[in-house]
Parts: C-alpha cells; sequence; structure tokens
C-alpha cells in the first residue's frame, strides 16, 4: 500500500509534538521547514500521480471501508493538500524571524494548522471531517491571538464562539445523518442515500441542510460571511496568509459532499445544495465587493475579497457541469496566492507608511515606492482578475461555461451571473485602483522605514505561486477538467472506497498461494 | 424514555440558543455549554434508546447497544470541553483587554468612550460581577 495520503497529516503531527519537547526557537523553526517541506514535496509528488489518473483510498487502522476510517486521495484532495503545503511554506517564510518570536508557540500551532487543513481535505468519512474541522479551528484560533493586542483578543472571541456553534449544528448534522443511515463513511452514505424512503429522506434532507450551514459558515457564503473580515483583518500577515485557505475548507468539503454524497444519484436528495446555492453565493459575492469599495483599510478590503472569492467558487460548483466545476478548480489556486499575496503586501505598505498603516487615507507614502508599488500592482491585479494571469483565466472559464459552446441556449439566470460576476470584477478593480492611489500617491510626508530584500521574500514567493498557476494554465486546466469529471461522475470512487480490502495483519498469515 | 430524552434535548437547545443570543460572552458560554450537553444527548440517542445491552459482540448475546454514537459522544465531549476551557480563557483576557464582557467586542479607546459604553451598558440589564468600570467617571 502506498502510505503517501497519511504523510500531510502524520508528519506536521509528529513535528507539532516534538516541537513542544524542546521551547527552542531555531529547533522548532527548522523543525517547522522540515515538516511543511515533507509535506509539500509528498503533495507534489502525489500530484503528479493523481495527474495520471492515480487515486488512492488509504485505510487508516486496516479496517476495511464502512467501518474504518479512509483517506481519499483524488485529483481535487490532492490539489489541496499541495495548496495549503504551498501556502504553508510561504507563511513560513512570513513568520520566520520577527513574528514567530512575538509569542510562544508558534510553531506548533502552525504545524496542527497545516495537519487540520490536510486532514479535511484528505479524509473520506463525515465525523473525522468534524475532527478534522476542529483541529485546524483550535490551532487557528492560537494563531489568531498570536501577538495579542486587543483587536485580536476581541475578534478571537468572535470567531472561537461563531465556529463553536458551527461545531455544535456539525455534530447535530452528523448524528442526524448517523441515525438515518447508520454510517458516516462518504462512499457508503452515498450509497444509503439513494434508497431512503420518503421520510428518511426527509430527515436526511434537514441533516444536510445543517452540514451546509455549517460548511457555508466556514467558506463564508452570504448570510454566515459576516464573522471573516473583521477576523481576518485582526490577524497578523503571516497567519492571515495562511488563512486565506481556510475558506476554501469550506467550499473543498461544500463541493466533496454534495457531488458525491448529495450528488446527482442521490435520488430524492440530488437538490439538497445544489443548484440553488448559487443564488446566496452570488448574492455574497456582490455584496463582498461592496463591501470591499466600502473598505476603509487594505487589509480589510482584502478580507472582502476573500468573502468574493468563495462565493465564486461556490458558483461554480453549484452549477453542477464540468466546464463550471472545472472553473471552479482551476481558480480555486489562484485565489488563494493571490489572496494571501495581497495580505502580505498590505502589511508591507502598512509599515511602510508608519504611523497611518495600511488604512485608505492620504498620509504618507511608503519611502520607496516603486518596489512596493510593483508588488501592490502584481497582487492587485491579480486578485482583482485582470489578463495576464490566473484570476481572468478562470474567470473566463465560468462564464464560458454560463454559455456552452454548441448549445441552443445558455443555462437559466445565466444572464444575472453574467451581470454580477462582470460588475463584481469591475468594483474590486476599483476598489483596488483606489488603495493604491491613497496609499502610493497621496500624502505630503514620506513613511520611516524602507522594506528590505528579506521582508519582501515571502511576498515574492507567493506571488512566484499565483505566476505559475498562470504559467502552467494549460496543464493545470487539464488537471481540473478531469477532476471536475471525476466529481460528477463519483461512482467510480464509492466502488473503490467500498472495495479496498485491508492488508494481511501479522496475526493472519499471508495466503500463501502467491508464490 | 423518548418523551423524556426528546423533552431533554429539546429544552437544553432552547436554553442554549436563548442564552447565546445575549450579548455577553458569558452568557454565550454557558449556552455554548448547554448546547454541548444538548448535542451529545442527541448523538447518543442516535444509536437507538436502550439499557441495558452490552455494545461489544459476544456470543450468545441477543440485542446489543450500537457502540459507535458512544465513541463519537467521547470525541464531542473532549472537543466541546476543550474549546469551552479555550473561549473562557479568550473571554477573561478580552474582558482584561476592553473592561467589557460584551460580546461585539472592544470599547471604544479613551475614557469617554467607555464611560458612553457602559452607561449604555447599564441601560442593558443588570451586570456581573466585575471590576468596577468607569471609575474615574465621578
Amino acid at each position: 500500500m502506498n502510505h503517501a495520503p497519511i504523510v500531510p497529516i502524520v508528519v506536521p503531527a509528529l513535528a507539532a509534538a516534538l516541537m513542544l519537547l524542546g521551547r527552542n526557537l531555531p529547533l522548532q523553526r527548522s523543525l517547522g521547514w522540515l515538516s511543511t517541506g515533507l509535506v509539500a514535496a509528498s503533495a507534489l509528488w502525489m500530484a503528479t500521480l493523481a495527474d495520471d489518473g492515480w487515486r488512492a483510498v488509504y485505510l487508516a487502522g486496516n479496517w476495511a471501508a464502512p467501518w474504518g476510517i479512509v483517506l481519499v486521495a483524488d485529483r481535487l484532495s490532492v490539489l489541496m493538500v499541495a495548496i495549503t503545503a504551498l501556502l504553508a511554506l510561504v507563511a513560513l517564510a512570513a513568520a520566520h524571524g520577527d513574528w514567530d518570536a512575538r509569542g510562544e508557540h508558534f510553531h506548533p500551532l502552525f504545524q496542527i494548522q497545516l495537519m487540520g487543513l490536510n486532514g479535511a481535505f484528505l479524509t473520506g468519512d463525515v465525523f473525522n471531517l468534524f475532527v478534522f474541522f476542529e483541529v485546524l479551528l483550535i490551532a487557528s484560533y492560537g494563531l489568531l491571538v498570536h501577538g495579542d493586542g486587543r483587536d485580536r483578543i476581541a475578534a478571537g472571541v468572535r470567531f472561537v464562539t461563531l465556529n463553536l456553534v458551527g461545531s455544535t449544528l456539525f455534530l447535530f448534522a452528523a448524528g442526524i445523518l448517523y441515525g438515518v443511515t447508520g454510517t458516516l463513511n462518504m462512499a457508503d452514505l452515498s450509497v444509503r442515500v439513494s434508497t431512503l424512503d420518503d421520510a428518511q429522506s426527509t430527515l436526511v434532507r434537514i441533516g444536510a441542510w445543517l452540514l451546509l450551514a455549517v460548511f457555508c459558515l466556514k467558506a463564508a457564503i452570504l448570510p454566515l460571511c459576516f464573522w471573516l473580515p473583521s477576523t481576518y483583518a485582526a490577524a497578523g500577515a503571516p497567519v492571515a496568509a495562511l488563512f486565506a485557505v481556510m475558506t476554501k475548507v469550506g467550499v473543498y468539503s461544500i463541493v466533496r459532499v454534495y457531488t458525491m454524497v448529495f450528488g446527482t444519484d442521490a435520488g430524492p436528495l440530488a437538490d439538497a445544495a445544489f443548484p440553488w446555492i448559487v443564488v446566496p453565493a452570488a448574492a455574497g459575492y456582490a455584496l463582498a465587493m461592496l463591501g470591499a469599495l466600502a473598505g476603509g483599510d487594505l487589509r480589510r478590503v482584502t478580507a472582502m475579497l476573500v468573502v468574493a472569492s468563495a462565493g465564486f467558487l461556490v458558483i461554480g460548483a453549484a452549477l453542477r457541469t464540468e466546464a463550471a466545476l472545472a472553473a471552479t478548480i482551476y481558480y480555486l489556486p489562484h485565489t488563494t496566492f493571490a489572496a494571501a499575496a495581497l495580505f502580505l503586501v498590505a502589511d508591507l505598505v502598512g509599515r511602510a507608511r508608519g504611523r497611518w498603516g495600511d488604512r485608505l487615507v492620504p498620509g504618507a507614502t511608503p519611502a520607496r515606492p516603486a518596489v512596493l508599488g510593483l508588488l501592490f500592482l502584481a497582487s492587485a491585479a491579480a486578485v482583482a482578475g485582470l489578463p495576464p494571469l490566473g484570476g481572468f483565466i478562470g474567470k473566463a472559464m465560468l462564464l464560458g461555461a454560463l454559455l456552452p459552446a454548441g448549445a441552443p441556449a445558455a443555462l437559466p439566470g445565466a444572464g444575472w451571473l453574467w451581470a454580477v460576476l462582470l460588475a463584481g470584477g469591475l468594483a474590486a478593480l476599483i476598489a483596488l485602483a483606489r488603495a493604491g492611489i491613497v496609499m502610493f500617491w497621496q500624502g505630503d510626508e514620506v513613511g520611516p522605514g524602507a522594506a528590505s530584500a528579506r521582508d519582501l521574500l515571502p511576498a515574492l514567493l507567493c506571488l512566484g505561486l499565483v505566476a505559475a498557476v498562470a504559467v502552467g494554465a494549460a496543464p493545470l486546466q487539464r488537471y481540473a477538467q478531469a477532476a471536475a469529471a471525476d466529481l460528477l461522475q463519483p461512482q467510480p470512487l464509492v466502488d473503490q472506497v467500498l472495495r479496498t480490502v485491508p492488508r494481511p495483519g501479522p496475526h493472519q498469515p499471508e495466503p500463501k498461494s502467491y508464490r | 424514555m423518548e418523551l423524556l430524552m426528546a423533552s431533554g434535548i429539546g429544552v437544553l437547545v432552547g436554553t442554549g440558543v436563548f442564552l447565546l443570543l445575549r450579548p455577553r460572552t458569558f452568557d454565550a458560554l454557558l449556552g455554548l455549554t448547554l448546547l454541548s450537553y444538548a448535542v451529545n444527548l442527541f448523538l447518543f440517542s442516535m444509536g437507538r434508546l436502550v439499557a441495558g445491552r452490552a455494545p461489544v459482540v459476544q456470543a450468545g448475546v441477543e440485542g446489543y447497544a450500537d457502540p459507535l454514537p458512544q465513541a463519537l459522544v467521547l470525541t464531542a465531549i473532549v472537543i466541546s470541553f476543550a474549546m469551552t476551557a479555550l473561549l473562557a480563557v479568550l473571554a477573561l483576557r478580552a474582558h482584561a483587554a476592553t473592561g467589557s464582557d460584551d460580546a461585539d467586542g472592544g470599547v471604544a479607546p479613551g475614557a469617554a468612550g467607555a464611560a458612553d459604553r457602559s452607561a449604555a451598558g447599564a441601560e442593558a440589564g443588570p451586570r456581573r460581577d466585575g471590576p468596577p468600570r468607569g471609575g474615574g467617571e465621578a
């Protein structure tokens, strides 16, 4: 059995435990780099395998599928792990030096966050998904308030309270699903959900909606998105950059559960989330763009754009066509890296403007505006989805998916979605252009310090990842299309999960007939 | 037993949600605790309510209690316990930093803002015990 699927979970867990043994910052740093590097290497290796059609079902503890917990490494989950690992390398580079010395235990919390994120992406079990959600959340609570400060603590209280409510709802949902179907394995659930009678399917529908509410809370979809801007704006730059992937956990869970368990084969439950969720997603996208126009500082504008990108991603998933889902999957790495880059640049600009910070009021301009200005321009262009970069390609893919080539008519509501997406793109452009004008061109003073090359490195790395998504557009697009096709036809995956047999153990000698 | 269980869970959820909607972190914390009790009972009952049955397969025994919800409840208890403790610590830190137990967070900086806030708070309802606020007002 290939043990690669468990590496992104076990390695950070071990690293975090080892770090707690010695409270030595240089040691913690090198362990952190080692572990994150290993995770990135294994994720990229699995991604190259998955590109050729490899798909692994890992039986944790060697128990067969409906009874034990399975990890599923398919195209989408491996891509998500790779995004997380690459982003974690950037965040670690940003934290190394100053940020991680501001309080204790930054590195163990960081590794646990990594473990929770990877576990949530890889697991094939609903309750295990809950556990990994909790793992990543409890680490994120620690990371959010790292470095202290009144705003962070206040934001932390709200964030923790809200997520505890979310966890409670998740447990109610898991309880209902288990009570009716007798299983929590996603593959097994997808088999049982299609055979329910009317009364049972009403109950399961309630469970599915509760679960959807939890995922929407994590992904920041419209009625449940108001926690995000103040939380992300309060977090430190390296943490905010890592948090850029946290809403994607919600998006991923929506995509995974509502294509696999409540997919088109789910009978009366096939419409549990898709396609109607396109309405709140599009409304959230529009509202977040208005919020970006009104944002008072660059970090808040960026956080609003993170909310908008979650809306965009869910729109693509909800349409349930291969082209639209491929657009979502292609756009996902781009928007994650771009938002992280903008958070890092906002921090750099804020420090360069001294007491004015990143507030959008005329004050000081940075001392060396050319370098920072170019960085800001590049990351703003990436977030707004301007042509040379992947955001443009992703948007074009989604807009194209709404008007399928050769089809007699556009999808219903395509006109509205076109209007919302294009107007939202314009709003993002205006918001970021205004921010750039105010911060770089308006002001009589010159800010205090100039950023050193070392300070610029993480943002440059992150922009390099953004550029890589654009340069590698063709292979990535192919990958996204294949992943979308896999998601829309979950039956082979379901069969593979349920038919994977455990390895013979030491007490149960291997059959001799093989040799 | 079903009626007792169902109404017990209902009462716990109702009081939990009510407390959660109040604007104080202390009340919200209590509400979350009650909600987590409710969800634990709920998970437990999702394995069907049986009494005096073994959860482990044995020869010659018929009728079992479902062991899986018990494992789920155990996990959920540990997690909600840790999370609630963390929230309590954070709420205390927030109280120390802002001088307010308001779930919406901070007090505006400066004594004037704090005085306004405490006046508004006095109208909203009785305060729980805590360090005196706005001591300099008089």
